[in-house]
């Protein structure tokens, strides 16, 4: 009985590719999704919150991590380009210190994008009765702030390692 | 060196070189399909396992972050479906309103603690916004199976990528349609309610699948390694992760330009730079200017009604010829009863510090008083209402109407208040009166109340 219980098992891993469990749970997964879109698409917009459900993936996936890696690429190979003309690698790389402070300012403007770019400021303004006006600066303030403190940390980095 | 059989599982492999040993992957039904698109890989990138260098990815890390998403999603999952009850549903006033199955069973939201909305808010927007970093890294780290060939190896393979769209789509879409809901920007022109809501359920059956099939895998990864000792090594000694079967560890690895606590310090620190931005303005107005970016971090002032507000006068049409000769008209008694803020002022006043807070995730506390609803609800002569609607003056808007549960009438510090730190409210903030019901969503605080219908079951 148990080997032949075994011998079931192992054809269903052979045809299916896992055990009986992960179909169930995968099963639940698509059928609790299924009613949640079921009420989604009574909504009066549907096919725009399929856009922009499918427009997150892509806009991540295909447009912005490539553009980021690509930016990395880049700072990489001025930095192999940099090998290429001296014999020795530098002793306090710059590149962290110029990625650290990119990232920190692609992520506020990432996320902060539409005070920075005053999009929606009409129902801002209706809100709070004030303007969008000061996040811009705020944003390259914080961006000036985070490359100098970058800027200060690698110079005191290099005078130590000298 | 003889080369080592093809079969031999990882585990056991001594040689350091990479993917020798990888058991070579078997084929589900319908095998001759999958291995044919094997044999057709597209040349080049990002389908070549050529193009994924970084010596960080592997199972280890990509474990952290998932072991930190695991612990942080379920907080903004509960926070945001209490936020639903907080709202009534039970009076059809929280959206979307037919949600079917899909909510925590029915509760009469508490009054007590007063910060309760606060907290709930504060934790499910600051949250949300501080996990974005961690979001960003584990999708980084996990990057190179969406472009795995061939792109599915059985059925089983097939549905899970099924249900990882699910899970990326969804994290995506509540990130992306809460960070502009906060910042007021409705570009998406479909409701954010409803949205949000639906975008959320259809995440959490992505999620809590994923964490089904996957948690003996993070806890085995996570095993694989100490963190204690990755925390003390430097760039120098930094190399990758052993071959794995996930397809995670780069078979062509770069030299390494961080080490691996330098990615996890950049991710934390990601982390940090958030919560500066973000947590002042739910935190309260001391430190509410630290939030420099948050849509909520600005002052208005030094004055008694110097603070946020969330509905201007001159948005709901309120001006000062509106309000002039304004009495109050409660219903619900044998008879309407008609009071005039002279009556009001009359009546017992009574004082409470309260937080207003916002489903936006920003809050702010004040010092009210005003008139007990439960003393208004008594002059009706409704003594113990089973709810109370309330109407304000104005006349569109969403929120120009809210129902109270029996609690929140009842509550000693639940007011119709009049002055807000000894001073009369302003317009903006809903003079003549306004309510303010302790860890009611602030936009249930109705501003220039009209009139009161205290409804017996």
């Amino acid at each position: 009985m148990a080997t032949m219980i075994s011998g079931v098992l192992a054809g269903w891993r052979r045809f299916y590719g896992e055990n009986p469990l992960h179909l169930l749970a995968l099963l639940g997964c698509f059928a609790l999704a299924g009613y949640a879109v079921s009420f989604a698409v009574q909504a009066p917009t549907p096919i725009q919150l399929g856009i922009w459900f499918v427009g997150a993936v892509i806009g991540h996936d295909l447009v912005l991590y490539p553009l980021y890696a690509l930016a990395d690429r880049s700072l990489l190979a001025g930095r192999r380009a940099r090998r290429r003309r001296h014999a020795r690698p530098s002793r306090v790389p710059a590149t962290n210190y110029v990625r650290v402070p990119v990232l920190g300012s692609v992520l506020l403007l990432l996320v902060f994008l539409p005070v920075i770019i005053r999009q929606g400021e009409a129902a801002y303004e209706a809100a709070s009765g004030l303007t969008m006006e000061p996040y811009l600066e705020r944003w390259l303030l914080i961006t000036g702030a985070m490359f100098l403190l970058s800027a200060v940390l690698y110079a005191l980095r290099r005078v130590r390692s000298e | 060196m003889p080369p080592l059989p093809r079969t031999d599982p990882v585990e056991l492999d001594p040689h350091p070189h990479p993917r020798t040993a990888v058991r070579e992957p078997e084929y589900g039904f319908p095998r001759g399909l999958w291995a044919a698109m094997a044999r057709r890989r597209p040349p080049g990138p990002p389908f070549s396992p050529r193009t994924w260098r970084s010596p960080l990815r592997g199972p280890w890390i990509t474990s952290v972050f998932g072991a930190i998403l695991l612990v942080g999603m379920p907080i903004i999952i509960i926070t945001g479906l209490l936020s639903y009850i907080a709202y009534g549903p039970q009076f059809g006033q929280a959206l979307p309103a037919d949600v079917g199955g899909l909510r925590l069973p029915l509760f009469d939201w508490p009054t007590r603690p007063s910060w309760l909305f606060r907290l709930n808010q504060g934790l499910h927007v600051v949250l949300g916004l501080v996990l974005i970093p961690v979001v960003l890294a584990k999708l980084w780290s996990v990057v190179p199976k969406l472009f795995t060939w061939p792109p599915a190896r059985s059925l089983a393979h097939l549905l899970e990528r099924i249900s990882l769209a699910l899970l990326v789509g969804g994290v995506l879409f509540e990130i992306v349609t809460g960070v502009l809901n906060i910042q007021y920007d409705y570009i998406f022109g479909f409701s954010f309610y409803t949205a949000h809501y639906w975008g959320a359920w259809v995440f959490i059956a992505g999620f809590v699948v994923h964490v089904a099939l996957k948690l003996p895998t993070m806890i085995r990864s996570l095993r694989s390694r100490s963190l204690r000792a990755e925390l003390r090594t430097p760039l120098a000694t930094t190399v990758p992760e052993p071959p794995d079967t996930h397809g995670l560890v780069a078979e062509h690895p770069a030299e390494p330009t961080l080490s691996r606590r330098g990615l996890l310090a950049l991710v934390g620190g990601g982390v940090v730079l958030m919560a500066v931005m973000t947590a002042g303005q739910t935190i309260g107005d001391a430190v509410r200017a630290s939030a420099l970016l948050a849509p909520r971090s600005r002052s208005y002032g030094q004055g008694p009604n110097d603070f946020q507000i969330n509905r201007t006068a001159e948005t709901a049409e309120i001006t000062p010829t509106v309000v002039a000769g304004w009495t109050l008209t409660l219903t619900g008694g044998r008879q309407p009863l008609v009071l005039s803020r002279q009556d009001l002022l009359g009546m017992p006043q009574h004082t409470a510090q309260l937080p207003i807070a916002c489903v936006e995730g920003w809050s702010t506390t004040q010092t009210w008083s005003g008139v007990r609803l439960r003393d208004l609800a008594a002059r009706a002569g409704v003594p113990t209402p089973a709810n109370a609607f309330v109407q304000s003056l104005e006349r569109d808007g969403a929120f120009n109407q809210a129902t109270l549960q029996a609690n929140q009438v009842l509550d000693p510090d639940s007011l119709l208040a009049l002055r807000v730190n000894g001073a009369d409210l302003s317009l903006d903030h809903g003079f003549p009166a306004r309510v303010i019901v302790p860890a009611l969503p602030g936009v249930h605080n109705t501003k220039w109340v009209s009139s009161i219908d205290l409804r017996s079951a």
